[in-house]
């Protein structure tokens, strides 16, 4: 790990003023690149990508000392709140969460160990970067993800992790979050500090798909900070359906998150998010398109599954993920219309 | 595991030998001073030549306030180890995939090879050689003798740490739930029926014991359900 300065603030207004000190990164790219400023909190990424030499910041600011007012649970009338620095295995244990947003408490408790989930806040976990290991060893050279322009070992490696949606020519790396894919088939917003004040926008405009530019991963500036999630409405109607290589402490080969209201048997919406499969958290509109206002049965699930992965492309070691990911959208759908709420 | 804390790193007048010490001298025979140094902890040894300079952390580490000067970016696990001296806890993968490193930092379960001591400023520590009371084992640690709960016992520190923390969790009711609680901790001997067996026997004992630190949060219902203007279902 290269050696960095560490600052750790107690006060919100404190950030503002580390953020002065250090002069913004002028450049296009990314604000992952050396030099930059890095927020800790969990550090379960930020840390592990430093001692593999991926990420190089020369500054971090430890936000941990925040979490008082920015780790808030709070479920109102209009939805959902979330504060950034709350742990993801204190969210997935929380009573409404688990009433009204069992996809969310899915997500969480599925994703990581415990022990990392005691760790991981939520503004961190959105932000967490991919699995893709030719972006974290560094003895590859060409990754586009890494080193803009230096090609992409994984189209042609060995890719069976690798995204089927989303990806370009310059990068097939998949996205490796849970918590995202609830988020973004809940319509939630995000909440950001940054240089320039605050503001909030959908969460599904946070992240990026790669095209020509795979570094840059979120519209986030250097010095924007996530304080916390907005999800509206209540889906007590809604499960997070995960396949993975193991039973537990794993990534996703395909997972998908769906919300169902049904009434009387019929759809009257329908959300759904595909994980392990995508270059970014994925919201699968046209299967959405396809369940509203039909009679629920299987084979509409079936049909909404293959709409879901329509259009993925595989490659040499990951086709299997479109199938596979047909079947987990259409065994999520079954299992969300079949709940008792 | 022989019923005694494993205090070999802080007894430094004892017997006169021990693994740890004649590892950091044959080191330093092999011309790594500036290794053997940082692993000996001494304060008085010659420093390697960081970049940055040390900075003072203030653990709290079983109970002891502990103060250290370190680099940046020491972890805890390095601090406890490197620094302190407490070996107990073990260094398996170093990227928090194998749940060896695993501490309580303010009561909870964490990977220590990923938290920066820093970070862990201000907040209790808690290591394998702080959960005995004395030479009275904690029941998880007697439990993992009586069920032969591993076999080389490298993973050993990490598994009773985070044991502690799935019965103090409420996620020791079932086997699965057990198994799946438990996944962050990794058994090369493959010791896990035995490990489940354990956790088993303790979490009725740790209950009468030790009452849980943290019980699961209480329900919290939303306020204007009723209300709620986009209820879906």
């Amino acid at each position: 790990m290269r050696p960095f300065s560490y600052q750790r603030v107690a006060d919100p207004s404190a950030i503002a003023k580390h953020l002065a000190d250090s002069p913004a990164d002028q450049t296009e790219t990314t604000p992952l690149n050396d030099g930059s400023v890095q927020f800790l909190a969990g550090g379960t990424t930020l840390i592990d990508l430093m001692k593999l030499d991926v990420m190089r910041p020369a500054t971090v600011i430890d936000i941990n000392a925040l979490a008082p007012q920015w780790a808030r649970i709070a479920a109102t009338s209009d939805g959902l709140k979330l504060g950034a620095l709350a742990k993801m295995s204190d969210v997935a244990v929380h009573g409404a969460v688990l009433r009204d947003y069992p996809v969310i408490a899915d997500t969480l408790k599925l994703a990581a160990s415990a022990q990392l989930r005691n760790m991981a806040t939520l503004g961190g976990n959105v932000l967490q970067r991919t699995r893709c290991s030719y972006f974290r060893d560094v003895s590859y050279a060409d990754c586009n993800k890494r080193n803009p322009g230096s090609g992409c070992a994984a189209m042609d490696g060995v890719n069976r992790l690798h995204a089927v949606l989303g990806a370009s020519d310059q990068c097939i790396a998949t996205y490796p979050g849970d918590f995202a894919q609830a988020l973004i088939a809940l319509e939630a917003s995000v909440d950001i500090a940054g240089r320039a004040g605050e503001r909030t926008i959908p969460f599904a405009e946070l992240h990026k798909t790669p095209g020509s530019t795979p570094q840059i991963e979120t519209t986030l500036a250097e010095g924007d900070l996530i304080t916390g999630f907005k999800i509206p409405g209540r889906w007590p109607r809604s499960v997070y359906l995960k396949a993975r290589d193991r039973q537990s402490y794993e990534f996703a080969l395909a997972s998908a998150a769906v919300a169902l209201d049904i009434a009387d048997g019929t759809v009257r919406d329908a959300r759904i998010a595909l994980g392990g499969v995508a270059t970014a958290p994925w919201r699968a509109t046209e299967a959405e398109a396809l369940l509203r206002g039909r009679r629920f049965d299987e084979q509409l699930a079936q049909q909404a599954g293959e709409a879901a992965l329509s259009g993925a492309q595989g490659r040499a070691h990951n086709s299997f993920k479109i199938a596979l990911g047909q079947r987990v959208v259409a065994r999520a759908l079954v299992q969300a219309a079949k709940m008792e709420i | 595991m022989d019923g005694k804390p494993d205090d070999r790193g802080r007894r430094a007048g004892g017997t006169g030998f021990d693994r740890r010490r004649f590892i950091a001298g044959a080191a330093a025979g092999a011309a790594m001073a500036p290794l053997s140094a940082k692993a000996a902890g001494e304060a008085d040894a010659p420093q390697p030549a960081a970049p940055m300079a040390p900075v003072t952390a203030r653990l709290t580490i079983n109970g002891k306030p502990q103060t250290l000067q370190i680099d940046v970016r020491t972890t805890v696990l390095d601090a406890l180890r490197e620094h302190v001296g407490l070996t107990g806890t073990k260094k398996g993968c170093d990227h928090g995939q194998c749940g060896a490193c695993t501490v309580m930092i303010g009561g909870r379960r964490v990977v220590s090879c990923l938290t920066l001591a820093l970070s862990a400023q201000g907040q209790e520590i808690l290591t394998i050689e702080g959960l005995s009371h004395g030479d009275q084992l904690h029941p998880m640690q007697q439990a993992f003798i009586d069920h032969d709960a591993f076999q080389c016992g490298y993973c050993t520190p990490g598994q009773i740490i985070s044991a502690v923390g799935c019965v103090q969790e409420g996620h020791a009711g079932t086997d699965e739930d057990i198994r799946e609680y438990m996944s962050g901790n990794l058994c090369r001997c493959a010791a896990y029926p035995n490990i489940v067996a354990a956790i088993k026997q303790a979490a009725p004992e740790m209950a009468q014991d030790m009452p849980a630190k943290q019980d699961l949060p209480a329900r919290q219902d939303s306020p204007a359900r009723q209300d709620s203007p986009a209820q879906k279902g």
